[in-house]
């Protein structure tokens, strides 16, 4: 767990494909879910996502399925790691509204 | 019915022919094959497409390549042509667009590599300036001459190629400071 100790902000889409991945998915559907996810606002480009998907499997934080012909699409998966770095994620977001209501709080008067 | 046309672009403005291509696309002339500097289009008045140019990483029949081009065509993307490590793709035109990148920094990594692509070709240029300079003072051939000025044309045209990719790259670096 020491890894998850250095406090690190997901990008966008990061953060979109490893929610994406809580049920397997292949790279179309993760552009599909991550849209209908942020209603529409966060369009993942296909190139970002390829390089994004590449990134997240050296780290660990989702894995391929093994497929079982070469024709079929390649699904990904989160894994532990993952979910654990989402929860963190969501921890740090949820810091970040926090602070910024109580400044506007206290400068609405 | 195929329409064939003769062009010249260069590397760095790889984004003024992706823009030309679309503006094509939108006549009714769907690229099909590039060649060198040659491009050719089914007339097709039926369809619109917006077409994206990439230096990939490897050349196409690299694994990596190879895995990449599967991937963008899971998602619709279609590869129409490469030519040396440049590959064409193009997706029909919809609501969302099509673009190969949403994010800085895969945008910054893409003008890193055509900035690494004319780094490494700038040497063979200079050497061949100092070879030909050397050949033309020898002999005060014409040919050595015109051989000498063509490839300081070459030269002065990577130089400006280089300076303008470095300059995108510092513009979205600047942006990536406040931004993703």
């Amino acid at each position: 767990m020491g890894e998850f100790k250095e406090r690190i902000a997901l990008t966008e889409a990061v953060y979109y494909i490893l929610l994406s991945l809580f049920e397997p998915l292949h790279g179309y559907g993760i552009m599909q879910n991550a849209q209908s996810l942020s209603h529409g606002r966060v369009n993942l480009a296909a190139g970002t996502l390829y390089g994004a998907l590449n990134t997240l499997m050296e780290k660990g934080y989702i894995k391929a399925l093994p497929g079982e012909s070469n024709t079929r699409k390649k699904e990904y998966v989160i894994t532990a790691t993952g979910k654990e770095i989402v929860m963190q994620e969501i921890e740090r977001l949820r810091e970040l509204v926090k602070n910024g209501e109580d400044v506007l709080r206290r400068n609405e008067r | 019915m195929t329409v064939t046309k003769y062009k010249v672009y260069f590397a760095w403005d790889y984004e003024k022919e992706e823009a030309w291509l679309n503006e094509m696309s939108n006549k009714g002339y769907q690229l099909v094959h590039v060649g060198i500097f040659k491009y050719v289009f089914e007339v097709d008045h039926s369809k619109r497409y917006i077409y994206r140019l990439e230096l990939l990483d490897q050349l196409p029949s690299h694994p990596s390549s190879v895995d990449y081009m599967k991937f963008l065509e899971e998602t619709g993307v279609e590869c129409v042509s490469t030519i040396l490590r440049w590959a064409y793709f193009r997706k029909e035109a919809g609501e969302n667009g099509f673009e190969l990148y949403s994010d800085i920094a895969s945008r910054i990594k893409h003008y890193k590599r055509i900035q690494l692509l004319f780094i490494a070709v700038t040497p063979v240029n200079v050497m061949s300036i100092i070879n030909m300079g050397n050949i033309y003072s020898r002999t005060h051939s014409l040919s050595a001459l015109i051989a000498t000025i063509l490839v300081v044309i070459i030269v002065l045209m990577l130089a400006t190629g280089l300076y303008r990719v470095s300059m995108q790259i510092a513009k979205l670096s600047h942006d990536k400071l406040f931004r993703e």
